[in-house]
Order: C-alpha cells, then structure tokens, then sequence
C-alpha cells in the first residue's frame, strides 16, 4: 500500500498486494505506432466479445466495402462486425481462437483500393479532433452510435462497451474512469496510442462522459508512463478530465483494483463496477469511441504490440481487426528460432497459441514472442504452504486453499474461501516457489462450480 | 482451415530451422527469485555464521552434531523416499536444513546415535509419513528432537549440558535458563548476547541468530510476522514476571536473549510447511508460540519450551489457517 494519497480522489493509488514482473516494454516503448499494409486475407470470427455471437450478414463471393457491416449483433449484450477492408468475402467457415473457443468466421479476400499508410492513420486516430462534447448531443445518442460500431472493450475483456457507457437509471455514474495502466509486461500499444493520439482519447472520452452522465472523468495511468502522463495532462487542460498517476504494479489496470486504487471504493464480490458508481473503459476503446461517435466510423482497426525476445523487430502496429498473426508477426521479420511460445496479449494473462492463421481480435492487444529463457518450465513440486500466494493475491485470497479445494472438487470449500472471486491474475502462480499452476487449478474449480450452479 | 499451424510457421522467415511452438496456460513468466531450493539455500547461508560459532565454543563436538545429523537426514531422505518408490528429494536441501537445524538444538555433550536417531525419526515419522515436504503437520527437526528428549531424558536434560569434564569452557556451568530455574542465579546478559554461555549447540549467540534470520526476512524466506509474534509475546509476558518479581529489568532481557528463543523464533518457527499461511494467522501463531514458551519457562518443571510450543502450535496451524480467512476485496 502506497503511504502517500492522491491529490484530487481518495484513493492512495495503489492496493494491497500484487507483484512486480519485470517490465520488458523497452523492446516497444519507444517505437512510433507503424502503419502495417493491407494483409493478405481478413479472418472475423463472429463472436469477439463476451456475449452473445453474431449473425453474419454476407456471403460467399459478395464484395464489401471497407466499414461495411458483416456481422449483426443477437440481443443486446453483443457487438456488430464491420470489415476493415474493401474486398471480396470467401466463405463463412469454422475456426479456432487462441482461447480454444470453435465458432464461425468471415474469411475476406482484400481487393481493390484501400487506405494504407498515413492516409489510414489519419481516418483512424490522426487529424483534428474536437475538444467539446455539443450539448444538443444525447446521451441515448451516443450509446447507440456506440453499440452500431461495435466497440467492445479493447484492454482484452472484449465486453461490449455501450452496455458499459449507456445511461442507466437505476445505477448512477459518477466516475467514468479511463483505463491507461497497462500493467502487462511487454505490451506499449495503449502507451503509444497516449502519446501519439491523445485527442482521440480525450473527445471520447468526453463523449463518453455525457453518455454516461458521470459527474467526473479521470484518465489514469501507471507511474512508469511518464511522458503519457505529461502529455495526456498537457491537453486536457482546458477540459473537465483529470489526469492521475498511480502506482505501477501488477494488477494495477484490473477495473476493480483501479478503482481502488483511485476511488478507494470495492466493488462487492461478484458486483460490477457501476455498483459503486463507476464506469471504466480503457484509453484505445475510448479513443473508438471518439472515432465512431465523432467520425461515424465502426471499430475496425486497433493498435497492437508485437514483441518479445522471439521476434526479429518488434513493433507497435496500427492494424485492420482481422489480420492474421502470421502476417502481423512477418511483417515484424518474423520469429527467431528461439521462439518457444508465442501469447496473444499480456504474459499474465494472455492466451499462448501455436496457429498463425488465428486472427487478431478486438481484444487482442499483443503477440508476444517468448523463449525459452523467459517462460516457466520447472517442474511442480509439493506446496511448501509458505504463503507467497496470499501474500500477492489482489483479491485477497488464499490460492493455495483455492488450488486444493479444486483439485479434490471440494466445491463447498471452495466457496466458502470465495473461489469465484478470483479473476485468474496469475499472481499466485508466478510467485510459488514450488511451481504450482494454482490458476490453473483454481479455473477448473470455478468451472465446476458454474457447472454445479446450472443443474 | 483446419491445417494445422505448425506447417504453417515455415512461411514465416524465421532462420534456417522453424521454431517449435507450444502452448500452456497463462501466466507464461514466472518469478526467478522464489524456488524452494533458494529458500532452503538461504536458509543454510543464514544458518553459516552460527555454525561457525557453535564451532568455536563447542570445538569438534559442535561438528560432530551437525554433520551426524545433516548426514542422517540425507540419508533418511534417500532411504524414505526409495523405499516409498519416489524419486529423492535431496535436491530441495529441505533434508539438509532439518539435519542442520536438528544439529544445531542438541547439546554437545549427546552421543552419536543420539542424533542419527533423532534424525531418523525427524525424517521419517516427522515428515516421510506425512507424505513428504509439504504434508507434515509438524516440524520435523522439533519432532526428533522431541523423540530422543523424552527417550533419553538423561543424554538430553539439563544434566546433558553440564559436563565439565569435556574440556569446554562453556560447559562447566549450568545453561543460564538452568541456573536461572534451579538457582535463580544469573548469568551477565553480554555472554548471552554475543553467546559466550552454555546451551545446544547453534542456539547460544542471540546476536547472530538476530542476524542470520533478519537477513531471512529481508530475503523473505522467513516470514517476519512469526518471530515479530512470538518476541512480542516473550516479552510481555516476561515483563509482566519481571515488575511481578524482584529482579527489575534483567528478567525480560533473559528471557529475550537466553536458550532457544531467538534460534526458534527466525529459524524453526517460521519453517513455512508447519506455520499458518495467512499474515494475520502467522502472528498469531508467533503470539502463540511466545506464549507457551513463557508458560513452560516459568511454570513447569523445564528449564525452557521453545521445542513443545513449537509442536504444540504446529498443531494448531490448520485451525489458525481458517480462523484468519483474509476478507476477500469487495467483501462486506
Ligand atoms: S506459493 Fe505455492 S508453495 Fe507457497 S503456499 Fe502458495 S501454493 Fe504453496
Ligand atoms: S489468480 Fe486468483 S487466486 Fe491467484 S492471485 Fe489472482 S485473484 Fe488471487
């Protein structure tokens, strides 16, 4: 717990517990944001998000046009699909997700002319942006703008932001909270988009501000992004949003030990964030959300970091949603042979995949390329009950309990320790010293438990 | 779209020979600087410099304790596990501390076989029959210490520890907590500090056991909260004796500085297997241990507790574990 408190917000910018990995953003850091050219072939599963899947609206040898909408979203908790490109769908077929899950995607063709380049970067996050929500805009507006551009969260829950941003009657918002931490190792895509776009963040989340009707919003991001800070608190002078450094420290961009952190508020066990009055998104949804609100422009691309000691030049890579990783990781000269294990998004969290044609999603932040030096590997051996892992859990958990009680489906243990509140941060297991995949297990265990709840 | 991917990486220039990809569940790092071997690596550097005192005091009765009963555990290890068809684990040094550690809380004075023995059960009984490193309830080293104390009272009591006919300075008086129970006399609380005194072998030299076990918590090998716990307790309990009793002041130091407390609080207390895994469930335990140590020290027929608190809260350790569930975030 950090001794000293925020200036403007209760909190004292940081929680109890939590780890510091080693960083190892300076691979990406300080590489501008690089346009990559328009890929080979575009993969859109239908289901990008948590929720329900989408249903596809084209098919086979139709043509479409860049932003055209592909795929209809079921129900209200879902997000539209939208092509990056202008070109020609080829089938509508099965596929696999680096998170294992079989669903149905839209395989599309590029042809013909499309944006490349600066031109892109200019309709994506360059160019001016206004620093003014207008008045006559209503917030019902804005949330249904949100919801036709299919934005989802794109920190990597992937939950559909206009359920997040609409007005609500019941839960009042007071704080839109605006997610710069990112606290995975590696990743520098939202670091960049802070640095080379902040008035893509800052109109929306002005817009966003009105959407929601919170009386507050706050950008807020880790303290080993100085020069984000200084920029972001340079533009928003004239502005109503607040800038605030918190403490860096693994899981410091996890909404619930965010706000925390910052608001010095817990959202119950099981609860969301609105349940104590706050919203949050993290800074590149927000910048979508300027983008489709502002410009009228769909979700349909994203910055994403491809890094790691396993491949030949890292980069941060301005990309259409869609493109495969093989392509996104040859255009970053491709793997060194050392690589062993390529993760789509953070190494705590992110998923390890071995498929290159699997697509970049909206969720997908990074491809990391690890080696073996970087990666775990050692054998598992009895717990030593030293009580590391409720030392770092942010959840205040006891993992090891956890672990066991899943382990012998104990499902009543389990619960009474709160199982189902842990979100699978992975601190416990990289702290063990016997090398136990406690998340591992505990996953299983709020698997059973789910199983058990639907009978 | 089924082919699978690793045909695939072959398009991807990478080199002359394709990686080989594979996949596992996150998290995919993993911290360097905690591994049990390490801890039990620290363990014995911390343990190094009161070994080498009990070196200096006890001359080669010192190492024949320790490399008896270091020799002994490993052995028993080796034998246990073979015997149960495992693979041993002597690679964990967790053996190696126990034996040391074990060494270290006899007298000089205990033949061999007292040790070998005592590792042997410490080993065996003590851990093996739990099911190995992590499974025993109780410390092990506490546990053959126990065993051979209770069965060779005579080799082990504080008779063991007056033997002036060995030839060490040290050993022609009684331990101080002895001479302090027997006679109430007392010895200068600088010997006790820097360990000039009798005792087992490893627990005479407060200051080195300060040393070695504050370099344990810094390490974060050793937890603070126990030896924070049970210093507390021993000395609130000894300052309650000491304002009850005459000998102002002095009292409370004793207690603090004498027999095993400091060489149990940061070396056999805070064996993480047989302590409570939560923060709070730690100092309790710590409290706990304390405690009992005062109770034994001030009103039974032993001269000092360090090894039956120890046991007797180990004991507890699975209930104080669920006494102090942390409060989950967002809990009310
Ligand atoms: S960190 Fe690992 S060894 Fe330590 S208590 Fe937790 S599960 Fe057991
Ligand atoms: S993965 Fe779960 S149990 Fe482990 S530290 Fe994170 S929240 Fe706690």
């Amino acid at each position: 717990m950090g001794l000293f408190k925020l200036k403007d917000f209760p909190g004292r910018g940081s929680f109890a517990n939590g780890i510091h990995p080693p960083e190892n953003k300076e691979y990406s850091a300080d590489l501008p944001v690089e346009v990559m050219p328009t890929p080979e072939k575009i993969v859109l599963p239908l289901l990008q998000n948590i929720g329900a899947p989408c249903e596809p609206l084209v098919k086979a040898n139709q043509e479409v046009a860049a932003g055209e909408l592909v795929g209809k979203g079921k129900g209200y908790v879902s997000a539209a699909l939208h092509s990056p490109v202008t070109g020609k769908v080829q089938k509508i077929g099965m596929m696999t997700l680096p998170n294992g899950r079989h669903l149905q995607a839209v395989f599309i063709k590029p042809e013909g002319e499309q944006l490349e380049g600066k031109a892109l970067w200019d309709d994506v996050y360059g160019g001016d942006w206004p620093r003014d929500c207008p008045a006559v805009i209503h917030a019902q507006q804005i949330a249904d703008e949100i919801q036709a551009a299919g934005i989802v969260g794109l920190g990597g829950a992937a939950f559909p932001t206009h359920v997040k941003l609409a007005p609500d009657d019941k839960k009042m918002i007071d704080t839109l909270m605006i997610n710069g931490c990112e606290c995975e190792p590696y990743l520098t895509a939202d670091y960049r988009l802070m640095v080379e776009a902040p008035d893509a963040i800052i109109s929306g989340a002005l817009f966003a501000g009105r959407a929601t009707q919170a009386q507050e919003i706050v950008i807020c991001v880790e303290d080993n992004k100085p020069k984000a800070i200084e920029i972001l608190k340079e533009r928003t002078k004239k502005t109503v949003i607040k800038v605030v450094s918190v403490k860096t420290k693994y899981p410091q961009g996890s909404e619930k030990h965010l706000i925390k952190a910052v608001l010095d508020l817990e959202v119950p066990i099981g609860g969301l964030p609105s349940d104590v009055g706050v919203s949050m998104s993290n800074v590149a949804t927000i910048a979508a959300v300027g983008r489709a609100v502002i410009r009228g422009k769909p979700l349909t691309h994203r910055i994403i970091t491809v890094t790691g000691a396993g491949v030949h030049s890292p980069k941060n890579l301005l990309v259409p949603i869609g493109v495969t990783m093989g392509e996104a990781i040859a255009y970053c000269g491709g793997l060194k042979k050392e690589a062993v294990r390529l993760v789509a998004g953070g190494p705590m969290m992110g998923f390890a995949f071995s498929d290159m044609d699997a697509p970049v999603t909206k969720g997908t932040n990074g491809i990391i390329a690890m080696t073996d030096d970087d990666i775990r590997r050692e054998n598992e051996t009895n717990c030593v009950r030293c009580g590391r892992c409720v030392d770092v859990c942010p959840m205040r958990l006891v993992p090891t309990k956890l672990a066991l009680a899943a382990k012998y489906k104990n499902l009543p243990v389990a619960q009474r320790y709160n199982m189902m509140a842990c979100f699978e941060c992975g601190c416990c297991t990289y702290v063990c010293p016997a090398h136990i995949r406690l998340v591992q297990l505990i996953r299983s265990g709020k698997a059973l438990i789910i199983a058990s709840q639907k009978k | 779209m089924n082919e699978t991917s690793l045909e695939n990486i072959k398009d991807i220039p990478a080199g002359e020979d394709k990686p080989l990809i594979h996949v596992a569940p996150s998290p995919h790092i993993a911290s360097t600087s905690a591994t049990t071997t390490r801890m039990m690596a620290d363990v014995l550097i911390a343990l190094f410099p009161i070994m080498c005192m009990s070196v200096y005091l006890f001359k080669w009765h010192a190492v024949r304790q320790i490399a008896v009963c270091l020799g002994c555990c490993m052995a028993a290890e080796a034998l246990f596990a073979a015997m149960r068809g495992r693979r041993a684990t002597l690679a964990d040094c967790s053996a190696a501390v126990t034996g040391i550690i074990l060494g270290l809380s006899l007298p000089a004075s205990a033949p061999w076989y007292i040790g070998a023995i005592a590792s042997f059960v410490a080993i065996g009984i003590g851990k093996v029959v739990f099911g190995g490193l992590g499974m025993n309830i109780f410390n092990p080293a506490m546990v053959g210490r126990a065993f051979v104390m209770i069965s060779f009272a005579n080799l082990m009591g504080a008779s063991a520890y007056e033997q002036p006919g060995l030839g060490i300075d040290a050993m022609t008086g009684a331990t101080p907590l002895t001479a302090l129970k027997q006679a109430g006399s007392m010895v200068p609380l600088n010997d006790m500090f820097w360990g000039l005194t009798n005792g087992s072998v490893g627990e005479t030299s407060a200051l080195l056991c300060l040393i070695g076990g504050i370099y344990l918590c810094i390490r974060k090998t050793a937890c603070w909260e126990i030896p924070a716990g049970i210093i507390i307790s021993v000395l609130v309990l000894a300052g309650i004796a000491d304002l009850a009793g005459p000998c102002s002041g002095y009292l409370v130091l004793h207690h603090f500085l004498g027999g095993a407390l400091l060489f149990g609080a940061f070396f056999i207390a805070t064996d993480p297997v047989t302590s409570p895994v939560t923060p709070k469930g730690r100092f309790v335990f710590g409290v706990g241990i304390g405690f009992l140590v005062m109770i034994i020290r001030l009103f039974s027929g032993y001269p000092e507790g360090v090894m039956f608190a120890v046991l007797l809260m180990n004991a507890l350790a699975p209930l104080i574990n669920r006494w102090t569930i942390p409060k989950t975030l967002g809990e009310d």
